[in-house]
C-alpha cells in the first residue's frame, strides 16, 4: 500500500514537470489571476517579444489602483488611472478575460476568483499578490509570487519552485459567540509568530475549520502569509462543492462529475506525516485585536498593551518599544481604552457578504461616532448586500458605502488615513505606513470593527449589548 | 540580470526583526516603472522626513554606512507583500547581498530574479556580525557565492549554501524564462497527460 500522503503532497506531485538541479522542481501552473498592479509585467513580457503561452488560463481584474469613491475614477491621480487603463488595454490585446471598473464582476482579485468559480480544488494557482493564499480555502495549492515570476508563468505556464514543508494547524472545539474566523487566524499568528510558517504550506484542519463557511475559510487562509507561509489550505468537502456548483467558470455537467471524483481524493490520508503540527482550541478564543506593527502582535480584547519592562530579551524589548512609539500607545493600557479615529471594513480578508452581514448586525440601529467605510469585495457582493438592504443599514448608521477595491488595505489608490490617525481595520496588515504614512492600524474582525465604529474605541463586541440599550 | 559572483563592500546592520516590504518601499510608489530612481525610494518613509530631508537617526544616512552594498538583518527580513519593487529598490541603491537568519519566502525568491543574493545564516551568527558592524562602523564584509562563504570584518569565514539551481542562475545571470522555454517539449507532454487525467480542468469561458 502506498504511504499516506498530505493533500499538499498529492497536489504538488501531480504538477511536477521536471526536476532541476538541487531540490528545485519545474511546477506546472494551472491558473493565473492578475490585477492592475501587473501592468508593467505585461509591458516587459511584450517588450521581450514573448507570447502569453496560455491566455485561456488567466482571468484579470482591477483592484489595487481602483478608487472606491464611486463614479468613473473622476479626479484620480493620472498615474494611478494609467494602471487601470493599462490593464484594460493589455488584456484586450492579449485576449484575456478582464473584469474592469463598471463590470459587476470586478472586485478584489481574491474575492473575484472564487466568486467566479475560477478557483477550484486540486489546482495550482498563482497571482502576483501575497494574499493568493486565500484560494487554498478550496483545497488547491495557491501562492503569491513576484513580478518576474508572473512574467515567467505568462511565458511558460510553469515556475521553478523548491518544495515547501508541510505544517498542519488543527483547530478543534466550537467558537464561542462573538469569535469570528478572523479571531481564529489572528490567534494562530500570535501563537506561531509572523515567521512561524516560513518555508511551509499550512493545512488548516479540525472541527472548527470543518464547521466554517467558505467565506470564513478564505479569511483564515488569506492571512497564512502573515504567519510566513506562502500557502494555506483546507480540505475540500460538501461546503466547498456547494459553494462552487453553478459558478461561471466551475466545471459543469459531465465535467462536474469528473471534477468531484478527483476532488474527493484530495484530503490528506489518515496517518499522513506533517513536518510541523500545531493545535488550538477554538472554544478558548476571544475576540482579538492587534496592538503593534506586525500581525503577530495580537491579544484578546480583554487584555492590555504589553509592557516592555516585562520582557527579558533586549531585542524583543526594543521591538516592543519601537512599536509602542509608532502606535502612540502606553504600556499596560487596557485595549478597550484605546480610542480610534476611523474604521475600515473591507479587504481580501473581510469584504465578503458574510463579513458585511456580521458588521451590519452590529451597527443596525446605532450611530458611528468616527468616519467609517464599508468597502464590498466585488460588484456582485455589493449588489447582493444591497438586495438585503445592508447598504441602508450602513448608511443609516453613518458609514460610507463604497465601490469595490483594495481601498484602505493597501493605500495606493488614494484611500489612506492621515498621519497619526488610528484605524480599526478588518484588513490583514498593521505594518508601519500600510494604510498611509504614519497611520496606526489595529486589525480585527468585521463585528469588532463595527463595534469600534459605534463607540469610538476598541470594544469587546460581546459586551455591546442590544442596539439602543 | 546582473550576475553575482563575489562582493567586498561596507555592510550595514539592521537589528529589527520582521522588516516588511512595505517598510522597504511604500505602496504609493509601486506604479512607477523600474529604474535607477528606485534608489531614492528605498526605505523611503524611515529614511526621509516630511520635507524629504534625510533623517539623521536612520542608519543608511550615517556617513559610515552610506555606501553599504551588503545588509545584515534579523529574522524574517522582507516579510509581507510580494512586491518585487522591494528588491528593485535595494538593487538600485546598490545593495547586492542581504544576510539574515530568515527571509520572507516571496522576497527570497524575488531576490534571485533581480540579482540580489539572500544569504541564510544562523541567528547567533547574524547577531554577532551585526554587533561587529556596530562596533566597527563602515567595516567591509565579503560575500562570495562561488565558494559560498561570508568573510566578516575580523576575517572569520562563515559558510552558507544556496540551492545549486539558484546559485547557477545568479552566477551566470542567465535569463530564466529562456532556460524554461528550453523545456517546452516536457511542458507540452506534461500538459497532454494532465489534460487526459483531469479533463475537467479545461476552462470553458462563461458566455
Amino acid at each position: 500500500m502506498a504511504a499516506p500522503r498530505t493533500m499538499f503532497e498529492k497536489i504538488w506531485s501531480r504538477h511536477v514537470v521536471a526536476e532541476g538541479a538541487g531540490d528545485m522542481s519545474l511546477l506546472y501552473i494551472d491558473r493565473l489571476l492578475m490585477h492592475d498592479g501587473a501592468v508593467h509585467t505585461f509591458g516587459r513580457l511584450r517588450a521581450s517579444g514573448r507570447a502569453v503561452r496560455r491566455p485561456e488560463a488567466i482571468v484579470a481584474t482591477a483592484d489595487h489602483y481602483v478608487p472606491t469613491a464611486g463614479g468613473e475614477a473622476a479626479g484620480a491621480d493620472p498615474a494611478i488611472r494609467a494602471m487601470v487603463d493599462g490593464m484594460a488595454r493589455h488584456t484586450g490585446e492579449l485576449g484575456i478575460p478582464y473584469f474592469g471598473p463598471g463590470d459587476p464582476r470586478q472586485g478584489i482579485v481574491h474575492v473575484m476568483g472564487p466568486e467566479q468559480g475560477f478557483t477550484v480544488p486540486g489546482i495550482t494557482l498563482v497571482c502576483g499578490d501575497s494574499h493568493t493564499a486565500t484560494h487554498g480555502a478550496f483545497g488547491c495549492l495557491a501562492f503569491g509570487i513576484g513580478a518576474s515570476e508572473v512574467e515567467h508563468v505568462l511565458a511558460t505556464s510553469c515556475l521553478w519552485q523548491r518544495k515547501p514543508r508541510a505544517m498542519r494547524i488543527r483547530v478543534d472545539g466550537v467558537r464561542p459567540p462573538g469569535v469570528a474566523a478572523k479571531d481564529v487566524i489572528l490567534a494562530v499568528i500570535a501563537r506561531i509568530s509572523a515567521a512561524g510558517g516560513t518555508g511551509h504550506v499550512i493545512e488548516y484542519a479540525g472541527a472548527a475549520i470543518a464547521a466554517m463557511s467558505m467565506d470564513e475559510r478564505m479569511t483564515v487562509c488569506n492571512m497564512s502569509i502573515e504567519a510566513g507561509a506562502r500557502a494555506g489550505m483546507v480540505a475540500p468537502d460538501a461546503t466547498t462543492y456547494a459553494f462552487l456548483a453553478g459558478r461561471p467558470f466551475a466545471p459543469a455537467g459531465e465535467g462536474w462529475d469528473q471534477a468531484l471524483a478527483s476532488w474527493q481524493t484530495l484530503p490528506s490520508d489518515a496517518g499522513a506525516a506533517f513536518d510541523t503540527e500545531v493545535a488550538l482550541d477554538a472554544s478558548a478564543l476571544a475576540p482579538t485585536v492587534t496592538w503593534g506593527t506586525s500581525p503577530q502582535e495580537a491579544l484578546p480584547i480583554t487584555g492590555r498593551v504589553p509592557d516592555p519592562a516585562d520582557t527579558a530579551d533586549p531585542a524583543r524589548r526594543a521591538a516592543i518599544e519601537r512599536m509602542l512609539a509608532y502606535m502612540g500607545l502606553a504600556a499596560n493600557t487596557p485595549l478597550t481604552a484605546i480610542r480610534i479615529d476611523r474604521v475600515f471594513i473591507g479587504s481580501c480578508t473581510n469584504s465578503r457578504l458574510e463579513d458585511l452581514r456580521a458588521a451590519a448586525e452590529v451597527v443596525r440601529g446605532r450611530r458611528t461616532v468616527v468616519p467609517a467605510w464599508a468597502v464590498p469585495g466585488s460588484g456582485l457582493i455589493k449588489q447582493a448586500a444591497e438586495a438585503e438592504g445592508l447598504d441602508r443599514v450602513f448608511r443609516e448608521a453613518g458609514f460610507e458605502w463604497r465601490a469595490p477595491g483594495c481601498s484602505m488595505c493597501i493605500g495606493m489608490n488614494g484611500d489612506t488615513g492621515r498621519p497619526g490617525e488610528r484605524v480599526a481595520s478588518t484588513s490583514n496588515r498593521n505594518f508601519e505606513g500600510r494604510q498611509g504614512k504614519g497611520v496606526r492600524t489595529h486589525l480585527m474582525s468585521p463585528a469588532m470593527a463595527a463595534a469600534a465604529a459605534v463607540t469610538g474605541r476598541l470594544t469587546d463586541v460581546r459586551a455591546l449589548g442590544a442596539a439602543g440599550a | 540580470m546582473e550576475p553575482f559572483t563575489a562582493l567586498t563592500a561596507t555592510a550595514v546592520p539592521f537589528d529589527a526583526v520582521n522588516i516588511d516590504t512595505d517598510r522597504i518601499i511604500p505602496a504609493r510608489f509601486l506604479h512607477r516603472q523600474r529604474g535607477p530612481e528606485y534608489a531614492g525610494l528605498l526605505f523611503h518613509d524611515v529614511r526621509f522626513d516630511e520635507d524629504g530631508r534625510e533623517r539623521a537617526d536612520f542608519i543608511l544616512n550615517q556617513p559610515a554606512f552610506r555606501d553599504a552594498r551588503i545588509l545584515v538583518a534579523a529574522d524574517n527580513f522582507g516579510c509581507g507583500s510580494s512586491r518585487e519593487h522591494a528588491v528593485w529598490a535595494l538593487a538600485a541603491y546598490g545593495i547586492r547581498a542581504v544576510i539574515a537568519p530568515s527571509f520572507g519566502d516571496i522576497f527570497f525568491n524575488n531576490c534571485f530574479k533581480v540579482g540580489v543574493l539572500p544569504v541564510v545564516v544562523a541567528p547567533e551568527t547574524a547577531a554577532a556580525l551585526r554587533r561587529r558592524l556596530h562596533a566597527m562602523p563602515g567595516a567591509a564584509v565579503t560575500v562570495d557565492l562561488e565558494s559560498q562563504t561570508v568573510t566578516g570584518p575580523d576575517g572569520a569565514r562563515i559558510p552558507f549554501t544556496v540551492d545549486p539551481f539558484r546559485r547557477e542562475g545568479l552566477l551566470s545571470g542567465k535569463d530564466e524564462i529562456a532556460l524554461t522555454l528550453g523545456h517546452e517539449a516536457a511542458i507540452a507532454a506534461f500538459e497532454r497527460r494532465h489534460a487526459d487525467e483531469e479533463p475537467w480542468l479545461r476552462i470553458t469561458r462563461p458566455s
